[in-house]
């Protein structure tokens, strides 16, 4: 069982929690770090040990208010990591009158294999 | 003293709304940011126009805090301003920070190239950077430019000034229309 990672949300850092007993995986909140690479690397290193003893069931939510580019890219990085995963899968939620969240959303559904669920906060 | 006055008057005849001058850090940042949070929530600005001067924002003072070192390092020159603008129809987002002489081809191919593509064409570019690029060291995904075009939905507007032999001042402008 890996540990879990809980970190509280601040004004530019997103609220993260990947708990595999409880199977829960979210994202939530901003992202927009002074320096996002450093931010997520032990989130993309969780991941990738988590992928060699995954759960049989890996949903991902994704419930963003707001990301800037640099975590954009890392959020791809997550992406990419999840395909390695057996059975996972990704809900992405987004306010309603966001269409530039869902959008980004749909872009992020084309780029990588993984199935996707949109859902309105 | 006259200058107190004459700022005001120079900061309401051009509707800008928060002027920033000095040092750029990822504190100021999120200074600035709050800042103009509060100021667009006390007068019940629309959320997703709201959300979209935000994105710009954070782009532009992000792209600020990340080139000024290198400036700052060699010429001990790293004051920037940032400014944003309100009319009843649209916001102005408004930066400038000297560069080096040498990369102002760089810039200006790059934003006529976003400035040049509609729509389809930003999403893709969009696409085609966050698949192939790296993170730059400085921590940037080289997808600023192509984010604030595509949040905005209008021109990046932009020009240089020359400072001296070495530097230029780079000036940026974003419209994001309030309807």
């Amino acid at each position: 069982m890996m540990e879990i990672i809980k970190l509280e949300g601040t004004e530019d850092t997103p609220r993260i929690l990947l708990d595999q007993k409880n199977g829960i995986f979210e994202i939530s909140g901003r992202s927009l770090p002074e320096d996002s690479a450093e931010f997520y690397q032990p989130i993309l290193e969780w991941l990738r040990a988590y992928s060699e003893s995954a759960n049989d069931k890996t949903e991902f939510v994704f419930k963003l208010e707001y990301f800037n580019t640099a975590s954009s890219k890392l959020i791809l990085d997550i992406l990419t990591a999840l395909e390695e995963v057996e059975n996972s899968s990704i809900v992405w939620c987004y306010h309603e009158d966001d269409e530039d969240m869902e959008e980004a959303g749909e872009e992020f559904s084309e780029l990588v294999e993984i199935p996707f669920e949109f859902k309105l906060n | 003293m006259e200058f107190i006055y004459d700022l005001h008057k120079a900061m309401l005849g051009n509707h800008l709304i928060l002027v920033y001058e000095g040092d750029f850090t990822q504190e100021i940042t999120k200074s600035v940011l709050a800042m103009a949070e509060r100021n667009m929530d006390s007068f019940g600005e629309e959320s997703s126009i709201k959300r979209k001067v935000f994105n710009v924002m954070v782009e532009c003072l992000q792209n600020i805090v990340k080139h000024c070192d290198e400036v700052e390092e060699r010429l001990e020159a790293n004051s920037a301003v940032f400014m944003i603008g309100k009319s009843p129809e649209c916001y102005w987002i408004c930066s400038g920070n000297p560069v080096r002489k040498g990369l102002e081809g760089t810039l200006a191919q790059r934003l006529n190239e976003v400035n040049e593509l509609d729509k389809d064409g930003l999403k893709k570019l969009y696409k085609d950077i966050i698949k192939n690029s790296d993170i730059s060291e400085k921590g940037g995904a080289g997808l600023g430019f192509v984010d604030m075009a595509r949040k905005s939905g209008n021109n990046l507007e932009f020009g240089f000034k020359p400072i001296n032999d070495e530097l230029t001042f780079f000036t940026l402008r974003i419209k994001i229309a309030r309807t």
